[in-house]
């Protein structure tokens, strides 16, 4: 045995290399292969597919889509599709679950009861099924489109979706976005300003009745000012189905639904872990301090229950959006739906736009959980 | 979706001399022949109660297990979505291909698979409700349309919507069933898919009297079973029991009356196909009497047609372009010589 051998150090490293090694050469093995099967029976490859006509339509297109468009639009519109419903899956499943989570600890025995019973239901059924629970559910108790539930002639529910009023923004409306802009600005210095004077001289000031009237406020005075420049496309019924205005598709609020409802309840069990994990004291000192039951929650208990829940709350996220695949059972047109579903299928190419599909989704997850790690930092406990 | 990976794996990992190699050898040695067939398709391929494969390309399996095999009940059916057909085949998890799939240019050539030869010569049409008072599909514009996802159907529907000028809302689905359900529970006002499949579907509507297959027809959909590129001689005997079954009919070869046509024939090609003389089974690897075993085990192309989709059954589909060319249609096969 050579001299170098013997050191412990050098041979832990050489046994690194000769592991790496290995595995590169077991992965360039597979794609040889791969690439030389695929040869062999004459089957296209290549990414060329990509700038090819697509030639099927998409119906709840975030951009313009018709049936000229690329692959490559297509994929975009999956992908929109996809963010769109894990966007607003987010935030409904994290409201629901707070709520949730909040109740769950209630000393109210009907409202802890109801929490309880809402989390072991809906957490222990496949999150597929629910979605085609809620799917069958809506399609089966509304009415067809000319029996449609007509709220005031502007908001229309049947089967093929809600139908509501569409904003137009016309010339002129620029001044009501900055005056939200203004708004928030003024609650942002309002809100110090009361700060340093509760800290100084011990008065409180109405902080969220300002703002409040700030941001309900300056908009509106920003729209009698410009002249009314915003008005509101009704949907209307024509032909077939109701036309202009915002829709939403039994696909997407059965999807949304599915996806908040399943995903609250282990947002609800984590916060309430959180909760949980707060030491009693803290409590007990607010209480002492005579603060409401509402006010130890909002300003002890939370803040510091939510730091210790965010971890394996940044975890549902990321579930949430990848279990948004599950959507292909409902035809809700996401990523998985149309780019690696109808445009595999007509392009017959599955191994690139699988590839593509799932680098997509792991960047997706890398990214959320980079912006999440860093507001989990920027949360955590400052050890001085 | 996890299947579709899997499947996809298995065709990139599996070795390159698993392409090669016959498949024939692959199913004498299994004894048992893979089968891909359509999830549910009244006439073409459904189980019955007694989970039964029934239907028009079920009986093509069993006609080539019986060529193959020597015996038409030795065949593993697997069922696949539109989505997972062609993977199925690529990756060799099914021998052949035998669900209602429209050979096109781009699948012939693209997808590493062959076509053997067309079992229904089908159109693209569509269904709507009764109530909905629509009489041509000219009257269809800003229509909802349920369809199935990757189908040739999908790609017919927004060409013939563009080239009419006219605006639709596609619903996809992943299986036939799916669609029916969203139709039926009134989520679209237009099913559309092969003209077979709708009179199909219509038998599974809980009303089918309320609804109206309209009279156009806007695509050719000559359905064929495929057979992976590059085995020559598998796809020999995939094609030639399809011919077989229509070169029986032509000659009145029934699964009643095969014995005694073996046994005093005079007609040359009724002999050559029943193996009296000639070697069409040695031609292609096969025992004497290849082609015998699957008309007397199966029946020939007319009584598969009449008893899987023909007019005693639920779904009423006259022969029109299927009868044989010597009765107005187009089903023709190739002489057995």
């Amino acid at each position: 045995m050579p001299a170098f051998l013997r050191n412990e150090k050098v041979r832990g490293i050489l046994y690194q290399i000769i592991t790496i090694v290995l595995f590169v050469a077991f992965l360039f093995y597979i794609a040889q292969n791969t690439a030389h099967n695929i040869e062999q029976r004459g089957i296209k490859t290549g990414f060329a597919f990509l700038h090819a006509t697509a030639g099927f339509d998409i119906t709840e297109a975030p951009i313009p889509f018709s049936p000229m468009d690329t692959h490559l639009k297509v994929f975009e519109v999956g992908l929109l599709n996809t963010l769109i419903v894990s966007f607003w899956g987010i935030v409904l499943s994290s409201l629901l679950g707070l709520l949730i989570g909040v109740w769950r600890l209630s000393p109210n025995w009907l409202i802890n009861r109801i929490a309880a019973a809402y989390i072991e239901t809906f957490r222990n059924i496949p999150v597929l099924l629910q979605i085609l629970f809620w799917y069958n559910v809506v399609l089966a108790t509304l009415p067809a489109a000319r029996h449609s539930l007509n709220f005031f002639d502007t908001i229309f529910i049947n089967n093929r979706g809600f139908f509501m009023p569409e904003l137009v923004f016309g010339p002129g409306s620029w001044m009501i976005g900055a005056a939200l802009f203004l708004a928030v600005v003024a609650i942002y210095f309002t809100h110090r300003w009361a700060k340093k004077r509760q800290e100084e001289t011990g008065e409180q000031f109405p902080v969220f009745l300002t703002a409040f009237i700030l941001l309900i406020g300056l908009p509106l005075l920003a729209y009698l000012v410009a002249g009314r420049p915003v008005t509101a496309v009704l949907p209307e019924l024509h032909g077939f189905n109701f036309r202009g205005g915002k829709t939403y598709t039994p696909e997407f609020l059965a999807l949304l639904f599915a996806l908040s409802i399943y995903t609250a309840t282990f947002i609800a069990e984590a916060i309430r872990s959180g909760i949980e994990a707060v030491p009693k004291g803290q409590k007990e000192a607010a209480t002492s301090l005579g603060l409401s039951p509402m006010q130890q929650l909002r300003l002890v208990i939370l803040p510091q229950a939510v730091r210790i829940a965010i971890p394996s709350i940044i975890n549902q996220y990321l579930n949430l959006i990848k279990n948004s695949s599950l959507a292909a059972a409902i035809g809700y047109p996401e990523l998985v739906t149309i780019f690696a579903g109808t445009s595999l299928n007509q392009t017959g190419q599955a191994l690139e736009i699988l590839l593509i599909t799932m680098l997509t989704y792991l960047l997706i997850s890398l990214i959320v959980s980079l912006i999440l790690n860093w507001f989990n930092a920027k949360m955590k406990i400052k050890e001085r | 979706m996890k299947r579709l990976l899997k499947l996809s794996a298995v065709a990139a990992l599996a070795t390159a001399t698993l392409a090669m190699a016959g498949t024939l050898d692959d199913v004498k040695k299994a004894g048992v022949l893979k089968c891909g067939v359509n999830t549910g398709l009244p006439g073409f391929s459904e189980a019955d109660s007694k989970g039964q494969w029934r239907g028009l390309d079920v009986d093509y399996c069993r006609a080539l297990a019986a060529v193959v095999l020597g015996d038409a009940s030795k065949v593993k059916y697997v069922p696949l979505n539109a989505k997972e057909r062609f993977t199925a085949l690529q990756s060799g998890e099914i021998d052949v291909l035998s669900r209602n799939t429209t050979d096109t240019e781009t699948r012939d050539t693209s997808l590493g698979i062959n076509f053997t030869g067309v079992m229904y010569y089908d159109g693209q049409g569509f269904m709507v409700p009764k109530a909905l008072g629509v009489k041509s599909a000219s009257e269809l514009d800003g229509a909802t349309v349920c369809i199935q996802a990757g189908t040739t159907t999908e790609l017919n529907l927004a060409d013939y919507f563009r080239s009419h000028h006219m605006k639709f809302k596609a619903i996809t689905f992943d299986t036939n069933d799916q669609v029916t359900k969203a139709f039926e529970a009134g989520r679209c006002d237009v099913l559309t898919t092969d003209a077979s499949g709708l009179y199909a579907t219509r038998t599974k509507l809980k009303n089918p009297d309320k609804y109206v297959v309209l009279p156009e027809i806007i695509s050719k959909e000559p359905l064929a079973p495929a057979v992976r590129q590059g085995d020559d001689q598998w796809f020999d005997i995939a094609k030639w029991t399809r011919n077989a079954l229509l070169t029986a009919e032509e000659k009145g070869v029934t699964m009643a009356n095969v014995d005694n046509a073996k046994a005093k024939s005079t007609d040359p090609e009724v002999r050559r196909l029943l193996s009296v003389e000639g070697k069409m089974c040695e031609n292609v690897k096969l025992p004497k009497g290849c082609f015998y075993n699957a008309i007397k085990q199966v029946g020939n192309y007319g009584e598969i047609f009449e008893r899987n989709v023909g007019a005693k059954t639920p779904l009423k589909i006259k022969r029109g372009l299927n009868a044989l060319w010597t009765k107005g249609g187009i089903q023709y096969s190739p002489p057995f010589r």
